[in-house]
């Protein structure tokens, strides 16, 4: 038996930083708001226990803060020809689970998009001709990078982003990044102090003339208060970020930046430990009633809503959209349909540096603390002389020393043994790590659906990933692992061991949790889910958010994007949707 | 708020208007007003209002050292709240602590401090009282064993310790001082908590708010001893501390966490000053600093250890902490209070910042009581009262096992 339950004003569905930034949004509005999150609730002091919180083997290893797959499991496959299987254990991405999201256990690197991204197939035909990149089915977003401009900019005065801004207003700043787009002024915060690996590693990406700058890091530079008057502290740099809550309040997150004020208000509710099942329609199909939900106890309830924000991970608000039957599944064979279209993921590769005369006491460390060069990423290089489109930006971010996974040794030692002692002995404090972040575009064969064969605990069928790397992005990310190379000889360390990516993607060895599209903005209702305000086409009182809006991802980590607009989301319901509730802000 | 509040004045105008219909409408609004602040100043809702419970419709059971007293119900309802009592009866309760019926209060009901409140005040306190959303609840007061049962030896109790004095004003101080004399010693009820205590659970007044154990907690020196009272504090300090819960340094945790929150963070801003140069004011008794222990103590070697590897990613190696979400340890003078009860409370328990309109992160420290044994707590506590400027006695394991107790219940 289904209980109903009194009417909210907004339910939102996920408490992390999507769900966060719109509660607050709309209760200052003075809407009556409701947050529904599947897992429990999570707090600084108790959770994230300065006491404990370094315990690798439990974070780490054991992914205590992460979503398990008896609760949620996928199902994966890399082409159409396949059978998809789940995946037993997730491995190569990590969802969040409970209040605050992955927006807990991230590093912090906090990027912009730039405009060449959001209007990357009207830029890309501009610059080179459409038969640049024949076989990806790429789309502008809707939007404009100048539109994004101040929502970027709300996102990392709310986090106290800290880092050095290349472009404000038009004019390249010294110490910046000199490829991002114009924007009004500079990051909160100055940037980290710099450690030693990427302080050579900027000397060496110099000395080829290229322009590494500080990445820009939601690990606090500086003690700082926020707009909402919430107090963060200044990184101590335990190193101990991804995968981690971060006990001393340094690393941005909504408990960090939101929660502390927003869990006062009378006019927000939060529900942890229930699980949304899906939307329900009203008889039109064209509004959301609410949803139906169940808690610990396996009751079942209907919590009627005027408005339904789907703030989960990226990919659950997929799987919820299919599972509600909003929407029309998109089919790979005709490249038709909206709902799991341009399910992009990243396209990484590693390289290592091994030296005799170095110590960089890598424990000394934190999330998003080193240098990056974007010399190579998205459109900043001219791709008329190469045979692909997309960049990658390098990274050279040694995030931790932490003892059971930072065990690096050079290539010929033996796995165990006396010989593997000492040359992990030796590589533990000598070896620089650094990698490249890749653009992952979209294909007609990539996309995300309803497995035909696998359900959940409720009998709801599993999402499918069907993926793996197109030739377009495995090209990319050659060309720039021959960069990578390129720096390692200016490095002069003894050896050097790059990790390039190869086709075939496989869900086992952790690589990103930047798993990005399936419910895509755009401008057409045929081939997008969403509009430029993240309104859903076919659902006008239902709005998704998240990185599941991304009509392709760029080489940077998609963080800061996923707060802009999530702030874009609340700015258009505030001010454009609710002086004319349930209908369309963009007409098809 | 202001919404609230004009509600709150409409209901109040409406139901007096039926007890005085002669008064002036005007002038009763100004009463409910000024009476709702009395109830403010008194922290009425500290001990009349659970925790998510109805407004001042009983509170949870108060721990005495001579048995468990549960706070009644106040609101207007007739069966079980304060319904069928007049205005004499409140007045005449706040006084002689002698309630409707001739029913003698124990006086964890600090009415020996609300005795020395105006008619005035406590005039306009029943009238705001009056106002309030009768609720049936309720609650048997009297949990005590036999014979403090028995209301009767109360008689005595006042007897022996109870001389109502009105306030009197001291002409030689300013008209700010003697306000928050006032306030201090009436409605704000201070030495309730910050006055040792005799046997009998009577206001030591000789060593007036030189500090006092309370509940597990200890309530800290408030005089203007420089090395563990306010005296090194300014009154801006003061002032912020009670507007907000913390200052540059510190940080409130336990019993005045709560009183800050209900109480003080709602005073009006001159009245926390009239506190903050009363308090300055105060004679400290005896402020010869004990000699701080040296560092080659072997408490204060294995404390020194502990610290480092426990307190000093938030609280700094130099026991600086990182303000505003980490107070300083070095010169804290709560760090140095004759008792460590509240510290090994905090280590044990954990705590965390009140929340106050203008400091709304409320940070919090984790319990330690799964990694630290009593030896440990001590040692580590020994340490931070014995560095970087700090003096105190040492602290010992059978203090912390006390604390322990009092702390995990």
């Amino acid at each position: 038996m289904t209980k109903i339950l009194p009417r909210k004003d907004v339910v939102i569905v996920g408490l992390g930083w999507t769900g966060a930034i719109l509660a607050h949004e709309l209760t200052e509005q003075g809407l009556d708001v409701l947050a529904i999150e599947r897992g429990p609730w999570r707090d600084t002091a108790t959770d994230f226990n300065i006491g404990y919180v370094q315990d690798e083997l439990r974070y780490g290893i054991r992914r205590d803060l992460f979503l398990q797959p008896r609760v949620e499991a996928m199902t994966m496959r890399n082409n159409l020809s396949q059978t998809a299987l789940p995946m037993r254990d997730y491995g190569s991405f990590l969802p969040g689970n409970g209040v605050g999201g992955a927006g807990v256990h991230w590093n912090g690197h906090t990027w912009r998009f730039w405009d060449s991204d959001f209007r990357i197939k009207s830029h890309l035909t501009e610059r080179y001709g459409a038969a640049k990149f024949d076989g990806l089915q790429l789309q502008d977003w809707g939007v404009t990078g100048e539109e994004m401009e101040p929502f970027y900019d709300k996102f990392e005065y709310l986090a106290g982003i800290s880092g050095k801004a290349g472009n404000i207003k038009g004019r390249i700043q010294e110490g910046g990044n000199p490829f991002e787009d114009s924007r009004a002024r500079d990051y909160p915060l100055p940037p980290m102090q710099m450690s030693y690996a990427p302080s050579l590693f900027a000397d060496a990406a110099r000395k080829l003339g290229y322009h590494p700058f500080p990445t820009p890091s939601a690990n606090l530079s500086k003690a700082y208060i926020n707009p909402l008057g919430i107090a963060m502290g200044e990184c101590t740099l335990c190193g101990f970020c991804e995968r981690f809550g971060c006990a001393n309040y340094s690393k941005a997150s909504a408990q960090t930046t939101i929660l502390p004020v927003l869990m006062k208000k009378k006019n927000f509710e939060l529900r942890t430990d229930s699980e949304v099942l899906r939307i329900d329609l009203d008889g039109s199909g064209k509004m959301a009633k609410g949803v139906t939900y169940v808690d610990t106890s396996d009751e079942e309830y209907f919590q009627p809503a005027d408005m339904v924000l789907l703030c989960a991970y990226g990919l659950h608000n997929v799987r919820l959209l299919l599972l509600s039957g909003i929407g029309k599944p998109y089919d790979p064979n005709s490249g038709e349909g909206a709902v799991g279209r341009n399910y992009c993921y990243q396209t990484n590769a590693g390289m290592q540096v091994f030296f005799d005369d170095k110590n960089f006491n890598p424990f000394i460390a934190s999330g998003a603390l080193g240098q990056t060069v974007d010399d190579f990423n998205g459109d900043a290089f001219d791709h008329g002389s190469v045979n692909f489109v997309g960049g990658a930006g390098i990274n050279c971010i040694p995030t931790n020393g932490r003892p059971i996974a930072m065990r690096p040794v050079p290539p010929g030692t033996p796995r165990w043994g006396a010989k593997w002692k000492a040359a992990t002995a030796q590589a533990y404090k000598s070896t620089m790590t650094y990698s490249s972040q890749g653009s992952s575009y979209p294909t007609q064969g990539n996309y995300l659906d309803l497995d035909p064969t696998y359900s959940d605990r409720f009998g709801r069928p599993l999402l499918r990933i069907t993926f793996d790397f197109p030739d377009n992005d495995l090209k990319m990310s050659d060309y720039v692992s021959d960069r990578m190379e390129d720096i390692a000889k200016a490095l002069g360390g003894r050896q050097y061991n790059g990790a390039r990516r190869k086709k075939g993607w496989d869900s086992v060895p952790y690589q990103s949790t930047h798993n990005t599209g399936g419910a895509i903005m755009g401008t057409d209702p045929k081939t997008s889910v969403v509009n430029r305000y993240l309104q859903n086409w076919d659902v006008s009182n239902l709005f998704v958010i998240g990185a599941s809006a991304f009509a392709h991802n760029a080489g940077k980590n998609p963080t800061g994007t996923v707060g802009a607009l999530a702030f874009i989301a609340a700015d258009a319901i505030r001010t454009k949707y609710l002086r004319n509730p349930g209908a369309p802000l963009v007409s098809a | 708020m202001m919404k609230k509040l004009s509600i709150l004045i409409a209901f109040g105008a409406l139901s007096i208007s039926v007890n005085a219909a002669l008064a002036d409408s005007t002038d009763l609004a100004d009463r409910v007003i000024n009476g709702r602040y009395q109830a403010v100043l008194g922290d009425c809702a500290a001990c009349h209002t659970k925790q998510d419970g109805q407004p001042f419709a009983g509170g949870e059971a108060l721990q005495t050292p001579f048995g468990a007293l549960v706070p009644p119900n106040i609101t207007p309802d007739k069966e079980t709240g304060i319904g069928n009592w007049n205005e004499a009866d409140f007045i005449r309760m706040m006084k002689t602590g002698t309630g409707h019926d001739g029913i003698r209060l124990y006086p964890a009901m600090p009415y020996p401090a609300y005795s020395k409140m105006s008619d005035r005040d406590l005039s306009d306190m029943w009238a705001y009282l009056t106002t309030l959303q009768p609720v049936k609840n309720k609650v048997v007061a009297n949990q005590l064993p036999f014979p403090l049962n028995i209301r009767l030896s109360m008689w005595g109790w006042n007897l022996l310790n109870f001389d109502p004095q009105p306030f009197v004003a001291d002409e030689k101080q300013t008209a700010e001082w003697n306000r928050g004399a006032y306030l201090v010693q009436g409605p704000g009820h201070c030495a309730t908590c910050h006055s040792p205590k005799s046997f009998l659970g009577a206001d030591k007044d000789s060593q007036f708010l030189q500090g006092a154990s309370l509940q597990g907690w200890y309530a800290p020196n408030i005089t203007a001893d420089p090395h563990i009272g306010i005296g090194s504090w300014s009154e801006d300090e003061i002032v912020t501390y009670l507007k907000t819960g913390s200052t540059d340094k510190t940080i409130a945790s336990g019993p005045m966490a709560e009183a800050i929150a209900q109480s003080t963070s709602l005073m009006k801003e001159q009245d926390l000053k009239a506190i903050a140069v009363y308090l300055k004011s105060l004679s400290p008794g005896s402020t010869d600093k004990p000699t701080a222990l040296k560092a080659d103590d072997a408490r204060m070697v294995a404390g020194a250890a502990i610290y480092h590897d426990t307190c000093s990613a938030c609280h700094g190696q130099e026991g600086k902490g990182a303000m505003p979400l980490f107070p300083a340890l070095a010169g804290n003078s709560l760090v140095q209070q004759p008792s460590p009860e509240t510290l090994a409370h905090v280590v044990l328990a954990g705590s965390q910042a009140v929340y106050t309109p203008s400091k709304q992160t409320t940070p919090a420290m984790p319990s330690f009581a799964w990694r630290l044994n009593d030896q440990q707590v001590s040692d580590v506590l020994t340490y931070v009262r014995n560095s970087w400027g700090n003096a105190a006695a040492p602290v010992n394991a059978s203090d912390v096992s006390d604390i322990r107790g009092s702390a995990q219940n």
